[in-house]
């Protein structure tokens, strides 16, 4: 009997195996090996000869290029936040379906389908110098001065936040509307009202995709480079550490560096990433116990 | 208690665009009362129950409690408790948090918190457990955390929504005879939604019968069960014989029916006034195999059918080539079996045709 389980046992394993190969082989493909390279590549200098942390020395006595982790931070952290907030007000407002869902939904979004660059170009026309918006203050005689919306923080927080609160907002919806409606019942009969029900029930519930989906918009933001470029200021207020690595390499010609630059990228979001996995473990042992186990 | 008893009154009607769920749906229960809405799925009864509880907003009509009209209190205000069907603890809360819930949004003192959850889970034999999580507990566990957690509030009134469905069929019976034993112990003026005709029945104090948010029959369950008042009811009740008949006059509080191809002698009913055309319906467990002295209501037929069902069988018997009887009996009968039955004259009830 022992035996036959065992022998079933590794029939599936060599099944699952086979079945993973093509992705494994992908992920070799197209992650390991370019990273190992690129960590190999920043640890060998242009000139030739030992390996070397020169690179890493370089960025950190730089404040041109180490200050670009504290302006990426500045920018990811805070448009996360406001993204996950947003996208929490609406998705839970929604969470029952409202009237004319299917077109709201779509509306919201559309952003996604149409590519950042001509999402920028869309917010240059608009909230631009010269774009509708302030044409419309000065004309209708609000404003003397335009205001300076693009070409700075402003902008790339507003593109930031077009590109990724509809991909937020339906992770939200999808994770909040999943939530047993009769919760929020049982709680209302127990004599909570609305706004105690989120904060006792429904939040706790929440929390755990609330925090996910916080995860995934930073390390979308923290990447940001079209937007940043585009309708930043990327030699000044938005000068990410993307443009940081993109100069080195396409600019300077020295890839070793921007391997260097890009590595660093990678411990930063990495070490976000742990942080928020704490946070979440923290708050979620007693959530997950409960939950698939009816 | 002073002199809130918990007597309820409601008046509903409910309509979803132009469908009516509920058609002015009027009813009193006395303080203390076990009501039971019973019907099959769609009839309205949980959207009673919701519109009663204060999730579902009325279209129309009122409930008052005692002497406060209760239909724009929202839910959190009404001081119902309630318990649904598939429990709706809170998962990432444990027992004894559950069960403190509501009583922590009062701001109780710890201590009073404390000593109630205690003697609650006491009273439903879940001492031990305070420190477990939901997901941990076995359904009727779970089913017993929910109605602690309504309990402990001291509810007006208690709002079973299908409470036991989800339970498989041996607990389902242990857990009734439980819900049971905590009304007449409490005294809680409860209503108590389901479409087992059999929880129906041994729970309530008045049953009901609700069809497409039509009331169809309130009654006690003897009332339900003996003397339905339509067809409906009398289907939903378990009668599986009917039969089309034209009544003659009444004499000697018996009334005759002549029917296609049976002559049946029924009791009159007081409250039977339509006819002359009617329905006779009898239940397959009343029908008796053999031949009474005075051969009144008595057929002959041959066993088309038998079902086994343990302690006795159902067998469909051929009266004619149209006609056919359910019959449920212990003695043993066999497929092709000439046999003859009696159909207790008291034990036919008059229907009125639809």
């Amino acid at each position: 009997m022992a035996r036959a389980q065992t022998d079933e046992r590794s029939e599936l394993d060599l099944v699952a195996i086979a079945c993973l190969v093509p992705s494994l082989l992908y992920v070799v493909l197209m992650f390991v090996y370019p990273f190992l390279y690129g960590l190999y590549a920043s640890l060998q200098p242009p000139k030739g000869g030992a390996w070397s942390i020169a690179n890493y020395l370089a960025f950190f006595s730089d404040p041109y290029q180490y200050r670009t982790i504290e302006t990426t931070f500045a920018l990811a952290i805070p448009n996360s936040v406001v993204v996950v907030l947003a996208a929490l007000f609406l998705a839970y407002g929604m969470r029952r379906g409202i009237w004319m869902e299917r077109t709201i939904t779509t509306i919201l979004v559309l952003p996604i389908s149409l590519g950042v660059i001509f999402l920028s170009e869309g917010i240059l026309g608009f909230y631009g110098t010269n774009g509708w918006l302030n044409q419309m203050l000065i004309g209708a005689g609000i404003l003397a001065e335009p205001l300076e919306l693009t070409h700075n923080f402003i902008g790339v927080t507003l593109s930031l936040f077009m590109q990724q609160f509809p991909f937020c907002f339906l992770m939200l919806l999808g994770y909040i509307s999943g939530i047993d409606p009769s919760l929020e019942s049982s709680a209302r009969m127990l004599g909570a009202g609305p706004w105690t029900v989120f904060r006792r029930v429904m939040l706790p519930l929440i929390a755990p995709g609330l925090i996910i989906a916080f995860a995934l918009v930073f390390v979308m933001s923290f990447a940001v480079f079209p937007s940043a470029v585009m309708v930043g200021q990327p030699a000044g207020s938005t000068r990410t550490i993307s443009i940081a690595a993109y100069q080195q390499a396409f600019e300077q010609y020295d890839m070793s560096y921007a391997s260097a630059i890009a590595v660093i990228m990678g411990v930063c979001q990495l070490l976000a990433l742990i942080a928020i996995v704490l946070v979440r473990r923290r708050m979620t042992i007693a959530t997950t116990m409960g939950v698939g186990k009816r | 208690m002073s002199d809130s008893i918990g007597h309820l009154r409601v008046d509903i009607t409910k309509r979803y665009g132009g469908k009516t769920v509920l058609d002015q749906l009027r009813l009193e229960i006395r303080g203390g009362e076990f009501v039971t809405f019973l019907g099959p799925s769609g009839c309205g009864k949980s959207t009673a129950l919701g519109v009663i509880a204060g999730l579902i907003p009325a279209s129309a009509g009122e409930v008052w409690l005692d002497e406060q009209r209760l239909d724009r209190v929202p839910p959190e205000k009404r001081g119902f408790g309630m318990v649904f069907q598939n429990y709706a603890l809170f998962p990432h809360l444990t027992v004894f948090d559950n069960v403190a819930f509501g009583l922590s949004l009062q701001s109780r003192p710890a201590a009073e918190i404390q000593e109630r959850v205690q003697s609650m889970l006491g009273l439903v034999r879940l001492s031990g457990y305070e420190s477990r999580y939901p997901g941990q507990l076995s359904g009727g566990q779970q089913q017993r955390v929910a109605i602690a957690r309504a309990l402990i509030l001291h509810p007006r009134l208690m709002l079973f929504d299908e409470p036991l469905s989800n339970l498989d069929a041996k607990l389902r019976i242990e857990m009734r005879a439980e819900i049971k034993l905590l009304h007449s112990r409490l005294g809680l003026t409860s209503i108590y939604v389901t479409h087992d005709q059999a929880e129906a029945l041994s729970l309530s104090d008045r049953i009901v019968l609700l069809r497409d948010g039509v009331l169809m029959q309130v009654g006690t369950p003897q009332e339900i069960h003996d003397r339905p008042r339509n067809l409906f009811v009398a289907d939903f009740m378990g009668f599986r014989n009917f039969f089309d008949v034209r009544l003659g006059e009444p004499a000697g509080g018996f009334v005759e029916g002549m029917g296609r191809s049976l002559k049946l002698r029924a009791r009159t009913a007081q409250d039977f006034s339509a006819g002359p055309d009617a329905i006779m319906a009898i239940r397959p467990d009343d029908i008796r195999i053999g031949k009474t002295s005075d051969g009144v209501n008595a057929v002959r037929g041959k066993v088309e059918l038998v079902e086994y069902l343990g302690r006795e069988q159902e067998a469909v018997i051929a009266i004619d080539t149209e006609t056919r009887l359910w019959l449920r009996t212990a003695e043993k009968v066999t497929p092709g079996d000439e046999i003859a039955l009696t159909l207790p004259a008291d034990k036919l009830v008059l229907l009125p045709r639809e």
